[in-house]
């Protein structure tokens, strides 16, 4: 039984059925890094996935942009409780770097330009769920939220969609990244509200 | 956990300090952050994320909440709320933006507005403590009158420094002229990047990544600056 709070709530903000639990909208795009925003240079760029063996597939920003290039329309929603809906976004599908990787593994660890790192299964990055993205609104990405790239996984808190990505390591079981040791959930389903442990 | 506010005080014009008992609080790291919930008698609910102003081992809190006019949850805490309402918390939450006295070495603290509050239990927290770790603090505010936590800052704990930045008004006879912390503010007044000091920088988002990124600019180590952004534009 939840705790009455005196007099509040005169001014709520309209209800949204399309938000998950305990978010609310914004037409803003919120920041939340940990640290200062860093600035890569596209010509300095490379994405790479590693598996087991050691084997590294790696894209560059010319190899990355010749591959076909997907329309996002997605709702997003950030641990902060902020959401947005039905923002527009440009990039290559991971079904489609991961095509020619070859791994037993099932977990994976994002590694990105400025040392942040976040843990996502494979199967959250496989089926159309999940894109390397450059474009936000029709414009390059902003270094403040991600650019020149960051991992899009929209149906997972905003933190997992790791900003100025460089690379996925393959992982044969589960790892905590940087905001998950340092209390967030390891998975982050929004709609089950998994925010912290 | 149930939260009972226990008294409020005004901070500024625009914002205000609670202090709350929460029976079963198993204490706090200096920088960290609640999650407040406050439930209307409808059922309706709001959440968002508040840092504390306190730390250590105790059971009452401090907060320190600045009013956005268009706000939602803050006009209430600034203005409503008073001794005896209930509300609920949970925390503490984060393990990154944090100091702790056994941590040695220089600390500069930047703050814009409201990003005071958890640089505020850094601050207590090594006045409280054996810790001889030089302090200094940059505290930007629109107006003299937007201070929080005035008495104590006014006349600073011996090993802390606080230089003040004003953006709209400044004191009279104020020598730096009025505008947003810059570069030349840094490194007039900020522990130098060679002396590679641990950098807490908290405030609303645009100011921290103006200050984050001119600190990074001046040559500090990316990795030893450490944010906290409130939200805004
Ligand atoms: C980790 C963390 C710690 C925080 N600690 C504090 C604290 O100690 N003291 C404090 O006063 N606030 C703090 N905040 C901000 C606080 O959580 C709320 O965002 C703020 O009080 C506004 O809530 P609201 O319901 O009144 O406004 P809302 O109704 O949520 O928002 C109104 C509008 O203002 C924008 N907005 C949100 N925050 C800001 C901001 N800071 N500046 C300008 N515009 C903004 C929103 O995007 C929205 O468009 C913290 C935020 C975070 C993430």
């Amino acid at each position: 039984m939840a705790v009455i709070s005196r007099g509040f709530g005169s001014r709520r903000r309209e209800s949204d059925d399309s938000l998950p639990p305990g978010q609310y909208l914004t037409k803003d795009f919120p920041v939340l890094s940990a640290g200062p925003t860093p600035r890569i240079d596209t010509a300095d760029w490379e994405f790479s996935i590693t598996n087991e063996t050691g084997v590294v597939s790696r894209w560059n920003w010319e190899q990355l942009h010749a591959l076909p290039i997907e329309d996002i329309d997605t709702d997003i929603h950030c641990v902060t409780r902020w959401s947005k809906l039905g923002t527009n976004w440009r990039g290559v599908s991971l079904d489609t770097l991961f095509k020619d990787v070859d791994t037993v593994y099932e977990h994976t660890m994002a590694h990105c330009y400025g040392g942040y790192t976040t843990n996502i299964p494979l199967a959250d990055l496989l089926d159309g769920k999940a894109w390397i993205a450059f474009d936000f609104d029709g414009e390059d990405l902003d270094p403040e939220h991600g650019g020149p790239a960051r991992l899009l996984v929209p149906h997972l808190y905003f933190w997992k969609s790791a900003k100025w990505i460089k690379g996925l390591q393959m992982l044969p079981q589960d790892q905590p990244g940087f905001w998950e040791q340092n209390g967030y959930n390891m998975y982050g389903d929004p709609w089950q509200e998994q925010r912290y442990w | 956990m149930t939260a009972t506010v226990a008294s409020v005080h005004p901070e500024t014009a625009s914002a205000r300090s609670l202090t709350i008992d929460v029976p079963g609080w198993r204490g706090n790291i200096a920088g960290q952050h609640v999650d407040v919930r406050l439930t209307a008698e409808d059922g309706y609910q709001a959440v968002r994320s508040y840092s504390l102003a306190s730390s250590g081992p105790g059971a009452t809190l401090q907060l320190a909440v600045d009013r956005l006019p268009d706000g939602e949850v803050s006009p209430y805490l600034v203005d409503d709320v008073l001794p005896g309402d209930q509300l609920e918390i949970r925390g503490p939450l984060g393990g990154w933006f944090v100091w702790e006295p056994s941590l040695a070495g220089s600390v500069q603290l930047i703050a814009g507005g409201s990003g005071i509050v958890p640089l505020m239990a850094m601050i207590r927290s090594r006045a409280a403590s054996a810790s001889t770790s030089p302090f200094r603090l940059l505290y930007s505010v629109r107006n003299p009158d937007d201070v929080f936590f005035r008495a104590e800052l006014e006349t600073p704990t011996p090993g802390l420094e606080v230089t003040w930045a004003y953006t709209r008004a400044t004191p009279t006879g104020w020598p730096r002229p009025t505008g947003r912390v810059t570069g030349d503010d840094l490194s007039a007044h900020c522990f130098p990047a060679s002396e590679n000091p641990a950098v807490f920088v908290c405030g609303p988002t645009g100011f921290v990544e103006a200050v984050a990124n001119a600190l990074v600019l001046l040559g500090h180590d990316p990795a030893r600056v450490k944010t906290e952004r409130f939200g805004g534009a």
